[in-house]
């Protein structure tokens, strides 16, 4: 019998590169992810048009100052955000109830890398996504205007600022659905939780206590920080929002990270 | 090569695995035998790093597999249970491991043709058998042409031309100068496979031994591992109230 003596593998140590080429393989090898990227395009940019054609022409001075075409046309985040959050999650707890997650772990044993490394792709992938979708919503949703509607430009004050970061929080949802799913690991729990933050909390406290605390949730954020060039009362400044934003991502994410090294897989 | 010293694990008040210490050497089958829920499979994953032991560490050749450089070309698994996304193809999953393993993608086929799913390489891998799940499961752990091998129960659900298969497989990897470590409650399998047996009870280690010196302490393998493992009182976590027999 031969004795085959340790063999250490040749020189160097895996790392997020690897982890990275990994997530990539597996996030496109799943055929539900087009279909929900798909959703999230014909959804955004549908509801993008329809609300402009339904956009009427301001009337009286107040109205004029707070005619907004621009947070019109980005309605369909508040259907973006559903889909693309979900996915997050579904990108850590798809793996724990298919068991994927032992596979994951065997070839990347850093669960933190693991984890930065889920984020990075599927937070690259949605963050291209959504300054894509939230572009073509904005240009087939201004064709959809009557033509005695004021049109908005992309050179127009603060459009673009609106358009990016509109697109940008698709990314940073993704990455709250990839810290929760970490955090809770079923997929249920996590869509609960998520879909608990983004749309029941705030819809419950500006229901009771107004603009006080609901100005921090995420979906308030979007709606009423990012996607506006006219600002809206008692709300978070665009940047002050996407700071906000930024910061529960991070926090929801270290979170997980923090649970994932210390649990069994 | 595979090092388990002191492990212990509980779940809850529950005790998976008691200061359980053996090892594993290279050139042959080291089979892990013991009844269902005496602790292999939780050994198992402690091996892997995917479960923390309360006590006690596990080490492959010389590092816990946390401290590996490159996991997949040092160490192969099957694990019990199913380890893939039913929607992605056996293609696609084993081209997402070798990404992450480093390992050349040139290696998909060649362990794709190995355990002979070529064919249905591109079909969703929730459509496989219990068999062809186990088929990609140890194509998954050839992938990296690891030195050590790791296999919980790899004959399940398997047509006997496919446990002759895997009886083969094992032998020619330990032919090979690797190390392999197979795990199974199927005593005459491991007579036929095992050159060195580890028997476990109630997460406790029973015997350390060759199977020939094993099999003459008693009549058969058979017998004596029931002599081993009676001794060790009933199968931990099968019985349920109402449920199963109570001694």
């Amino acid at each position: 019998m031969s004795t085959m003596t340790y063999r250490p593998a040749h020189g160097g140590h895996y790392g997020l590169r690897q982890a990275a080429r990994m997530e990539w393989i597996k996030l496109r090898s799943l055929r539900s992810t087009a279909y929900a990227l798909l959703l999230t395009v014909v959804g955004m940019v549908t509801m993008g048009v329809v609300t402009m054609a339904n956009t009427k022409p301001p009337h009286g001075a107040a109205k004029v100052a707070s005619f907004d075409p621009t947070n019109n046309v980005l309605a369909g985040v508040a259907l973006g955000q559903l889909i693309v959050g979900v996915l997050g999650v579904l990108v850590v707890t798809g793996e724990y109830s298919t068991g994927t997650i032992r596979s994951t772990l065997a070839a990347i044993p850093d669960r933190r890398m693991a984890l930065a490394a889920k984020a990075a792709v599927f937070g690259a992938l949605a963050l291209v996504l959504g300054e894509a979708v939230t572009f073509v919503t904005f240009l087939a949703g201004r064709r959809a205007l009557a033509a005695d509607v004021p049109h908005p430009s992309l050179g127009d004050p603060d459009v673009l600022r609106a358009i990016l970061l509109s697109g940008a929080y698709l990314a940073l949802v993704g990455l709250m659905g990839i810290g929760v799913g970490a955090i809770t690991r079923h997929t249920a729990s996590a869509i609960g939780a998520l879909v608990g933050i983004t749309f029941v909390l705030p819809a419950l406290l500006s229901g009771t206590t107004g603009t006080v605390v609901a100005k921090f949730f995420p979906t308030m954020i979007a709606g009423n920080s990012l996607a506006v060039t006219v600002p809206v009362d008692g709300m978070l400044s665009p940047w002050a929002g996407f700071v906000v934003l930024c910061g529960y991502s991070a926090a929801l994410l270290a979170v997980g990270g923090r649970l994932l090294v210390r649990r069994d897989a | 090569m595979i090092e388990v010293r002191g492990l212990t694990k509980r779940y809850g008040g529950t005790v998976a695995v008691e200061d359980l210490g053996f090892g594993v050497r290279p050139g042959s089958v080291t089979g892990f035998l013991g009844p269902n829920g005496s602790g292999k499979s939780t050994t198992m994953r402690m091996i892997m790093g995917l479960d923390r032991p309360d006590a006690g560490h596990v080490t492959i050749g010389g590092r816990p597999y946390r401290g590996l450089s490159w996991p997949l070309r040092e160490v192969g698994a099957l694990l019990e249970a199913r380890t893939f996304h039913p929607g992605r193809s056996a293609r696609s999953h084993l081209a997402a491991l070798a990404a992450g393993g480093g390992i050349e993608a040139e290696r998909v086929d060649a362990v794709l043709e190995t355990v002979g799913l070529t064919s249905v390489a591109g079909k969703r891998a929730g459509s496989f058998s219990l068999g062809m799940a186990q088929r990609l499961g140890i194509a998954a752990a050839l992938l990296g042409d690891p030195p050590v091998l790791l296999f919980d129960e790899p004959v399940n659900g398997l047509d006997p031309e496919g446990v002759r298969w895997i009886r083969e497989l094992m032998r020619s990897l330990a032919a090979e100068g690797r190390t392999v470590l197979l795990s199974s409650h199927l005593i005459s399998e491991m007579a036929l496979t095992a050159d060195h047996l580890v028997v476990i009870g109630s997460g406790r280690l029973l015997a350390d031994t060759s199977v020939a010196e094993l099999t003459a302490s008693g009549r058969s393998l058979e017998e004596a591992f029931f002599a081993l493992t009676e001794a060790s009182a009933t199968y931990t976590g099968a019985t349920r109230a109402g449920e199963g027999t109570r001694r």
